[in-house]
């Protein structure tokens, strides 16, 4: 399987990311984000980071980078389009994804593990994976997710909400919500759940040494769903 | 010719920042502030000399990059 991870000026976790799929089986290669074409690929991933130093809104000098248009047209032709941390920020500011990524609803940056719960498995990205609730590293400014009440009525009817923000035992409630996120929503994908993005960075579990292995659980999956 | 654009956050969109900039301002005893929105301020040099065209172009690039829709509103003065 081919994967193809783009880096833009201010991306911080491409190279995690390109360790993680790797270690699970993936052919990855990195795509400069001034390239126009992305090489064959079954995978794209939009990493972690701070695109263009986040400026204007986070995302959204890179939702309009010259290499963007490839994502784009890999992503509606039904191509795997994983967003990470900032890189779900540029899929929302592409319109790949509804909604938008707003400050931390206490104004803090957020470093730390949390629990989230697995809300949708009819899909390549958690299809094989047994557990209800995984344990991954969250590390931004900008996570409070945020949509209209009609397109987050569409959302949920679509069953597009991906993973929630809960504790160990899966409550999603006001209490476990870090970042102030609609619905403690931490992830979602789009109507046809080819392009997935969340907050929370699997990449950063794949060692039991250093963090922990639910990340693992993650690309482990989705090597096999490929 | 130079064109000015405010952008905003939409009613009812929570605005973290403005709130604590209000608390301060309410902390430094002007307690008549009761809300404070904070927004971004672009002035933009364009090379057309047509008013109207350098404003519906300056429209295009509000929608398209200056805001976000979903949050924000723009307003070109």
């Amino acid at each position: 399987m081919k994967s193809s991870v783009i880096i833009f000026p201010g991306s911080n976790c491409d190279r995690d990311m390109d360790v993680a799929l790797k270690k699970y089986g993936f052919k990855n290669q990195m795509v400069w984000h001034n390239d126009v074409e992305i090489p064959k690929s079954d995978l794209i991933v939009l990493p972690g980071g701070f695109s263009y130093g986040d400026y204007l809104r986070c995302g959204s000098i890179a939702g309009k980078s010259k290499i963007i248009k490839s994502v784009i047209d890999f992503a509606n032709s039904g191509g795997l389009v994983l967003g990470i941390c900032n890189g779900f920020q540029i899929l929302t500011e592409t319109g790949l994804l509804p909604g938008i990524l707003q400050q931390n609803k206490y104004l803090n940056f957020i470093c730390k593990n949390v629990f989230v719960k697995i809300k949708n498995k009819e899909n390549k990205y958690f299809k094989k994976i047994k557990k209800e609730i995984l344990e991954l590293h969250i590390a931004h400014n900008e996570g409070n997710y945020f949509c209209s009440k009609d397109e987050l009525k569409s959302i949920e009817d679509n069953d597009q909400i991906a993973v929630t923000y809960c504790d160990h035992e899966g409550n999603d409630d006001e209490k476990n919500n870090p970042n102030g996120a609609l619905k403690n929503i931490a992830g979602i994908f789009n109507k046809d759940k080819n392009i997935l993005g969340m907050m929370p960075h699997p990449e950063r579990m794949i060692d039991p040494f250093l963090s922990g292995e639910d990340g693992s659980l993650f690309f482990e999956n989705l090597i096999e769903s490929l | 010719m130079k064109v000015k654009v405010i952008v905003t956050l939409k009613n009812g969109v929570l605005d973290p920042q403005g709130k604590a900039i209000q608390q301060t301002l309410n902390g430094m005893s002007y307690d008549n502030v009761s809300e404070v929105r904070q927004g971004k301020y672009f002035d933009i040099e364009i090379n057309e000399s047509d008013g109207s065209r350098a404003k519906s172009q300056v429209e295009e690039m509000c929608k398209k990059l200056l805001a976000n829709l979903v949050i924000e509103d723009y307003k070109i003065l």
